[in-house]
């Protein structure tokens, strides 16, 4: 990256010509064709995200739709088990719902969590590192005294204090959409911290820089020298972190599900599942939990996998 | 030193404040504490006095300064859910959870330092890649799911082990410990399996990467030209260099082990601060909320704040440092 960069628009709605060529071209793209271990992994996430988009079309049936919910086929094991029962692939729940099709709107939910979560801890952090960074002095000082105090705890505490006094407010007012919210501004407000201490390191160097003092010469405001000229310059390293905690979001969603303060059982997430799966654990319908935890697991990895990838791939010390 | 002993525990104070005003504000703005104390028909009269009781018309900072008062002292106030002085109840679990954070770690610790040096020395070999796929799946496998599973293959399977609860305790004074009984041992194993498995990792990735960084050092190549056996200085020299940043990172870890043990404890029952934490977050039981908040906080404070003065004992070099910039 270097300051030429900083010319272009960075809206992304229109895209420079021959963007394609260019990516294709990149240092990115070649050591992506070298890792075999990254491509199976992006293979895989784009799968599962096919999968969660596509839910409604693929899957057998419609897991809130009461009226396609018969009890008498409550827990029936997978079908190559003796008691299987066509079509339920992976078997059904208490409730008589297809488990295949649960985990494919289960993955939906998951996903739209994790991304809007991360998306909202990028776009605060980025924020927040871009003013401190730029604006020094005693803001700088705000804000970072206040990302250390909220390194000291766990995401998964300060998500739980979130949902609980959210609950503790609304009462009995909760709806789905209310409860995706939470969770959405839950792992956003936990993880903002280190985009916000990534910005800002890259932020203190490039504000020297001579680009930035010649759009303040020809008199550009703060905010657009900010905006468009700093930070497409200080945005690598952040899509790296954004990857690994699309990752750790995904898991604290679903832990936060499986404790009891996520998504409620009529409108499961990975999490969820696993939390009704749990209660029937114990008499013998391990299938109920296990599916969806496979898949969670083999989406956190994936993910991970490619995470770790491009955290190398961006670090320019190891290439 | 003094100086830079000073400003840390001015730092410290800073972040415990910062915390306790967190604290208060869930107390005081999160519904309204008359209301979780007064029944539904109790006359207007009777809440304004039980309003003025509490100390709730006073100036803001007053209460403020009330709260944190009474904190230091070890008073949060009366648990809605309990009836009973919140400080009372935490000391009554918190063993539970001191014994399975102190359990997990002693696992982690134990297993990732003989994993990671296993991984260092064998490096390219199948078995260091076999260990570095696990670490892997280790770290891409959520706590609640390695609890779920272990409990399903050696409870409910193979009937080893308990599933849930503390077993058999026996009290020492105010303390109460599972380590005296064979049940209580017993059901030790499971959780800390649980909780430690992610820190596990994490030892292990670490002392993996400084035994590389060690090993390739002049002092260990002098160590082998004067003849030594491998096992004297892998283990006499290469490990003992490594530990350092290692028990750091766990010393810095075990704050959070203990709020990781919200999930380990709630999958085991265990009757734990963590267990007791995530059962407040489900009630609204706000005082139990704040005091956890800032027992984590003074915890994470006290851990950070010995590391410190660990390290500046430890590395002159930093005294130096701090000396200068002072």
């Amino acid at each position: 990256m270097s300051g030429g960069a900083a010319a272009e628009p960075v809206s992304g709605t229109a895209p420079p010509a021959g963007w394609l060529a260019r990516a294709l071209d990149s240092d990115i793209w070649a050591s992506f064709k070298a890792s075999k271990v990254a491509m199976v992994a992006a293979v895989v996430t784009f799968i599962l995200v096919t999968l969660a988009v596509f839910a409604p079309l693929i899957s057998p049936q419609d897991p809130f739709d009461p009226a396609q919910l018969d009890l008498l086929n409550a827990r029936l094991p997978p079908l190559w088990l003796p008691e299987g029962q066509w079509p339920f692939l992976l078997g059904t729940d208490d409730q008589g719902r297809d488990i295949l099709s649960a985990i494919l709107y289960g993955l939906r939910v998951s996903l739209a969590v994790g991304l809007l979560g991360v998306v909202f801890a990028a776009t605060l952090g980025i924020a927040a590192g871009l003013v401190a960074g730029y604006a020094g002095g005693a803001l700088d000082a705000v804000i970072m005294r206040i990302a250390d105090v909220q390194l000291t705890f766990p995401a998964i505490l300060i998500a739980l204090l979130i949902d609980g006094m959210v609950k503790s407010v609304m009462g009995a007012q909760l709806t789905t959409t209310i409860i995706l919210a939470v969770l959405v501004v839950s792992i956003g407000l936990s993880f903002w911290v280190q985009y916000a201490r990534t910005v800002r390191g890259s932020v203190l160097v490039e504000r020297n820089k001579d680009y930035v003092q010649a759009g303040r010469l020809i008199g550009l405001s703060s905010p657009t020298i900010m905006v468009r000229h700093v930070l497409p310059n200080v945005i690598g390293p952040v899509f790296a972190i954004a990857t690994i905690n699309v990752a750790l979001a995904v898991i604290t969603e679903a832990t936060l599900s499986f404790l009891g303060s996520g998504m409620p059982d009529t409108q499961p997430s990975l999490g969820t599942l696993i939390r009704i799966g749990n209660r029937y654990l114990f008499s013998g319908e391990w299938w109920i939990a296990a599916f969806p935890g496979a898949t969670l697991v083999i989406l956190v990895l994936a993910i991970n996998l490619l995470g770790d990838w491009l955290r190398d791939a961006l670090n320019p010390r190891l290439q | 030193m003094i100086a830079f002993l000073i400003r840390r525990i001015i730092q410290a104070v800073g972040v415990f404040l910062a915390v306790g005003l967190i604290a208060f504000s869930m107390f005081r703005f999160v519904g309204d504490p008359v209301n979780q104390i007064v029944s539904l028909d109790t006359p207007y009269e009777e809440r304004v006095k039980v309003r003025a009781s509490l100390g709730l018309d006073d100036p803001l900072p007053v209460q403020i300064l009330r709260y944190l008062g009474r904190a230091v002292q070890g008073d949060f106030g009366i648990s809605y859910q309990f009836r009973q002085p919140v400080s009372a109840i935490l000391a009554e679990r918190a063993p539970a959870t001191l014994e399975l954070a102190l359990c997990a770690t002693i696992f982690a610790l134990g297993f990732g330092i003989l994993l990671g040096v296993i991984s260092a020395l064998t490096r390219g070999s199948a078995l260091a890649k076999t260990l570095d796929a696990v670490s892997l799946i280790g770290i891409s496998l959520p706590t609640f799911l390695i609890g779920i599973l272990l409990i399903y293959v050696f409870s409910e399977k193979l009937q080893w082990l308990p599933s849930f609860g503390r077993g058999d305790v026996v009290r020492i004074g105010g303390w109460s410990t599972g380590f005296l009984t064979a049940s209580g041992l017993r059901a030790l194993v499971l959780p800390s399996i649980t909780l430690g498995l992610f820190q596990l990792t994490l030892v292990m990735r670490l002392v993996r990467s400084e035994m590389l960084e060690v090993l390739r050092t002049e002092y260990i190549r002098f160590a082998r030209a004067r003849g030594l056996k491998n096992r004297a200085v892998y283990f006499g020299h290469a490990l003992k260099n490594t530990l350092i940043p290692v028990i750091t990172i766990a010393g810095l870890q075990l704050g959070s082990v203990i709020a990781f043990a919200i999930i380990t404890e709630t999958v085991f029952q265990w009757p734990g601060m963590g267990f007791l934490f995530l059962q407040a977050v489900q009630n609204v039981d706000i005082p139990i909320m704040a005091a956890y908040l800032l027992l984590v906080a003074a915890i994470f404070v006290a851990i950070n704040l010995v590391v410190d003065i660990l390290y500046s004992v430890v590395d002159p070099r930093l005294q130096v440092a701090t000396g200068k910039a002072s």
